[in-house]
């Protein structure tokens, strides 16, 4: 009966199917833990999170400090499991080792906030954080359509539920709502695309997809059609304009914690997403995405940066922030090929996933920032509450200032770099008007990043009360900081493995 | 000696010290920051001594040249050196640093570690400015340093600080982001290299380098500042702590300038003559019509801002008439404005520290109760307003000397100055120095303490020096200049 059954190779999957084991094993663990002892479930989360990252860590580091070759063969391996439904490559990895990374950040930054907020300290809420983790390791390695949705599904269920974890707060209730509608309408456009290019097509498997087109003879029309609805659905997902609507309202009704989540790791799925699809499987129709990217990019950083200046909420301002920073990215995308020519595409493409990585580190640091200035019963998420906080921590003062200067672009912070390496792969690519658009509204978005820079240092505090985040919390977030700094004065490590990674996986 | 990395010593010694000044923490540690802040001041400058002592003078090209890969990715390096143009300016700052400590030691009682800290670090990375041979590295230090001086501003500065150092920050971004972009492009051209002294030699053709230009000019003149960018100088000078004022004046004005000699003549030599009319006609505007508004400041700090920008109009001029005479004259004038506003600035700070207004209508009479102090405000009024035998002079004379050969309407435009020049320096000095006593303020004046006579009298003695003999000013920049106008005298255009 079982003669068709081929056992699938399991083995480039392990690190998900490990995550899965030990999410499921927690879930279990939380019904014999009584709600005082949540310490237990915390622990367990990240412990499977260090794990993986010293798993998956260990590679890199015998490659890049060791300088072993063989480390590197080893990485540089292209594997396909599951009928070449998940593919495992040196991009995903990469973005891998970063997710588990930011997400054992994300939810240590977490913890001290959900100890202060009884209602949302519940086992759920750590094994709900690695459903969506296992989800975007699903959405980074796919190499087919089911697949992606799979993981996209995955992760904004698990997403959906965390933003409306605080039950009795109307604002985060209302933004479930709205991240939940709006969240399952593009997976539809996603879903309604993907379904378009299958019927001009007939396959649903990327690499699969990109031979057929490279074959030539799909319907065009269609094409075109399933393209515009992949990348509206893309573009909601990235939270690029005119897709943006959901990231201010759901960055600023959820949780703050969950609000770190949902702005920093998802950003490096999206980009897997988009690198997966548009780039591994319709690459033939390179010349009519890059400009549709292009107009995403334009309009984000417009949008973004001047409606981040009206805002008075520090969490909108970041979501606008966001909005505008995945605009830049997008740039880099938009420039892998010009005129037909692909000498470009690695240094292009590398640059985005370098920028991905550095907004990653730089929003986890801001929104942490938050996280630590918070009590029980106060959210510090008004610009205002940090008034004067050069008076009353100088050393977190600093920090938020290299987060602020970093995120503005100013040098030496890895923000700058970030910026450096796009706006680089534009000019490179002849577009000099994509480069001055791009540079004109970084200055504007450096007036509201200065103004929290102002805030801090210039005005008198209102709110006296010291500081009384924990330890562990002070220590991470300074690192999170220093981080900023030194990633910034030798930046050439991830932008090399950035660029080695894709040229072994592209 | 050119063994050791001088140049990085000159850059990280008060960033580092900076930094260490920085843990001193609170307020109560204020003396030890202080102490610290100048020893790291003091020890800044002597590692700076030997790149003037050991220098070639004979010898155009980079000295101490330090070269270290950066980012290998984009061939990005560490690399620095000094020629004749730059060298002074090194050691300029690294003096002006202890001046800017010594002026602060008193009237900044608040944040002091924050305070001290932010000039040091400031000073390290202005030096970086000057010796940075890459591209990017000197963008990185260049940005930067502006992070410092927002603080500055915003932190200890008066009642409008805010508008201010917002002013000062996004004006010179705005400038220095079309740099970045001229950076980026000129790697593209040059087939993959940051290195400043590689694009010297790079083919460019007319229509670009016009782009290029333009954009150079748009960064220098913001920084420099020219009509009709100058807007936020007077601003961020008024607001700005004494401290602030100094640093501006003495030495971020002349990055700007630095940058016109070190990427807009020899990179774009074609468009430079080209555009060399708008860049003289800018120059005279700032000469003529600014020297005019000071004339009507009712605020002394605003007014010895505008005059800084008339004299670094004569900067500008000088440049761009393409003559040894003029380039000379013009640094010489650099440096000698780094003593004479610096100078200005801190006279201005040491009546506001007892009187609390820069208001001319507030003082009067101040030599009844100020003697030392009338004496040497005296001397710097007077080089402020070019009088011979002080700094003042050299400068503008070797400019104007080399306008009257290169046109004698520019001369003669460029020759008013002196007069406009002497009008409000000196009309000033008489509303504020003499006559009666004006009000209780003035007759409760104490005349300047130790502390305040010694910073007076050291730069003094550099102003007087630099007017009865500049040689050693001069002659080493002899080389660097005459190499950069053989350069600059080639076309590059293929």
């Amino acid at each position: 009966m079982f003669d068709n059954f081929v056992v699938p190779n399991l083995l480039p999957a392990a690190p998900e199917l490990f995550l899965a084991a030990m999410a499921l094993f927690i879930l279990l663990v939380d019904l014999v833990v009584k709600d005082g002892r949540r310490t237990v479930i915390y622990g367990l989360t990240q412990l499977t999170l260090l794990t993986l990252i010293v798993w998956r860590g260990i590679p890199y580091f015998r490659a890049i400090f060791l300088e072993q070759p063989d480390a590197f063969e080893a990485l540089s391996q292209i594997t396909y499991t599951f009928s070449n439904m998940f593919v495992i490559d040196m991009m995903g990895d990469l973005l891998k080792l970063i997710l588990y990374m930011a997400m054992s950040v994300v939810l240590a930054y977490s913890r001290a906030y959900l100890i202060e907020r009884e209602v949302m300290n519940k086992g759920e809420y750590y094994v709900l954080a690695l459903f969506a983790t296992l989800g975007m390791m699903v959405m980074i390695s796919a190499n087919h359509f089911v697949t992606i949705y799979l993981g996209l599904e995955l992760l904004s269920l698990a997403l959906y539920a965390m933003v409306a974890m605080n039950r009795d707060s109307v604002a985060s209730t209302e933004a479930a709502m709205k991240y939940f509608v709006l969240g399952a309408l593009a997976s539809g456009l996603l879903l309604y695309g993907m379904s378009m290019i299958y019927g001009a097509t007939g396959t649903l498997e990327i690499t699969a997809v990109a031979e057929r087109l490279f074959g030539g003879g799909a319907n065009r029309t269609l094409l075109v059609f399933g393209l515009v609805f992949l990348v509206s659905g893309l573009a909601f997902k990235l939270g690029v304009v005119p897709f943006h609507m959901w990231i201010p309202d759901v960055y600023h009704g959820a949780p703050t914690s969950v609000t770190l989540l949902i702005g920093s790791a998802p950003k490096l799925a999206a980009f897997a997403i988009v690198m997966r699809l548009l780039v591994s499987g319709l690459f033939v129709m390179v010349a009519d995405w890059q400009n549709m990217l292009i107009i995403l990019s334009v309009l984000s950083m417009a949008v973004g940066n001047l409606a981040a200046i009206a805002q008075t909420n520090l969490k909108r301002m970041l979501a606008y922030s966001a909005i505008s920073h995945m605009g830049f990215m997008l740039l880099g995308i938009t420039t892998g090929v010009v005129s037909g020519d692909a000498g470009n595409l690695l240094n292009a493409y590398s640059a985005s996933m370098f920028y991905v990585i550095a907004y990653v580190v730089m929003t986890t640091g801001a929104f942490g920032m938050i996280l630590l200035m918070s009590r029980a019963g106060f959210e510090a998420d008004a610009i205002d509450d940090f008034k004067g906080l050069n008076k009353r921590s100088p050393w977190f003062a600093a920090i938020m200032l290299m987060l602020m200067f970093s995120m503005a672009g100013v040098p030496f912070f890895i923000g700058f770099f970030a910026k450096f390496s796009v706006l680089q792969a534009v000019v490179a690519a002849g577009y000099m008007w994509l480069a001055l658009v791009a540079v004109f509204f970084s200055l504007i978005g450096a007036f509201y990043y200065l103004r929290v820079v102002k805030v801090m240092y210039f005005d008198a505090p209102v709110d006296e009360t010291p500081l009384v985040a924990g330890t562990n919390m002070r220590l991470l977030i300074s690192a999170n900081g220093l981080a900023v700094a030194l990633l910034g004065m030798f930046p050439q490590v991830i932008m090399s493995v950035c660029a080695y990674a894709l040229l072994r996986s592209l | 000696m050119s063994n050791y990395p001088l140049i990085s010593l000159a850059i990280w010694t008060p960033i580092l010290v900076g930094l260490a000044v920085l843990a001193t923490g609170s307020d109560r540690n204020a003396p030890l920051a202080r102490m610290l802040a100048l020893a790291g001041a003091i020890v800044g400058l002597l590692v700076t001594i030997p790149l003037w002592t050991g220098f070639d003078v004979s010898s155009a090209g980079m000295q101490f040249v330090e070269l270290r890969a950066w980012i290998p990715g984009f061939n990005i390096n560490y690399h620095l050196g000094v020629d004749g143009i730059s060298m002074l300016f090194v050691l300029l700052n690294s003096f002006i640093t202890i001046i800017v400590v010594l002026a602060g030691w008193e009237v900044i009682q608040q944040k002091v570690a924050q305070y001290n800290a932010a000039f040091l670090i400031m000073s390290g990375l202005m030096n970086g400015i000057f010796t940075s041979l890459d591209g990017i590295l000197f963008y990185v230090f260049f940005e930067a340093s502006l992070i410092p001086m927002y603080l500055i501003i915003g932190v200890w500065g008066g009642p409008n600080r805010v508008y201010a150092a917002l002013k000062f920050f996004l004006y010179t971004l705005f400038g220095s982001l079309l740099f970045l972009l001229a950076l980026m492009y000129l790697f593209i051209q040059s087939g993959g290299s940051f290195s400043i002294l590689d694009w010297h030699k790079l083919p460019i053709a007319l229509g670009s380098q016009i782009w290029l230009f333009l954009a150079f000019l748009i960064a220098f003149a913001v920084k420099v500042p020219m009509w009709p960018v100058h807007t936020w100088l007077p601003d961020a000078h008024v607001e700005a702590p004494t401290g602030g004022s100094i640093v501006l004046a003495a030495i971020a004005l002349k990055l700007g300038a630095y940058g016109f000699l070190r990427f807009s003549l020899p990179i774009t030599p074609d468009a430079s003559h080209e555009l060399s009319g708008l860049v003289i006609a800018l120059s005279l505007i700032a000469v003529v019509y600014i020297g005019f508004v000071a004339l009507v400041q009712s605020d002394m700090k605003k007014l010895v801002a505008y005059s800084s920008i008339a004299h670094m109009g004569f900067v500008t001029l000088g440049f761009f008439m393409f003559s040894a005479m003029g380039i000379e004259g013009a640094l010489v004038q650099m440096v000698s404005h780094g003593f004479v506003s610096g100078a200005m600035f801190f006279c201005i700070g040491v009546m506001y520290d007892r009187v609390h207004s820069r208001q001319i209508a507030d003082y009067g009479g101040v030599v009844n109760t100020m003697p030392k102090f009338a004496a040497l405000f005296m001397l710097f009024s007077m080089a402020n307003a070019g009088l011979p035998a002080t700094s003042g002079f050299v400068g503008e004379f070797m400019v104007i000397l080399a306008a009257v050969k290169f046109n004698f309407w520019v001369a003669f435009a460029a020759a008013t100055s002196l007069i406009v020049g002497a009008a409000y320096t000196l009309w000033m000095y008489k509303r504020v120095i003499f006559g009666d006593v004006a009000n209780h303020h003035v007759a409760e004046l104490s005349d300047i303490n130790n502390r305040e006579f010694l910073i007076l009298g050291v730069l003094a003695i550099c102003t007087l020096w630099m007017g009865l003999y500049p040689e050693p000013f001069t002659e080493v920049m002899h080389a660097s200049v005459n190499d950069l106008l053989r350069h600059v005298a080639i076309s590059k255009i293929q």
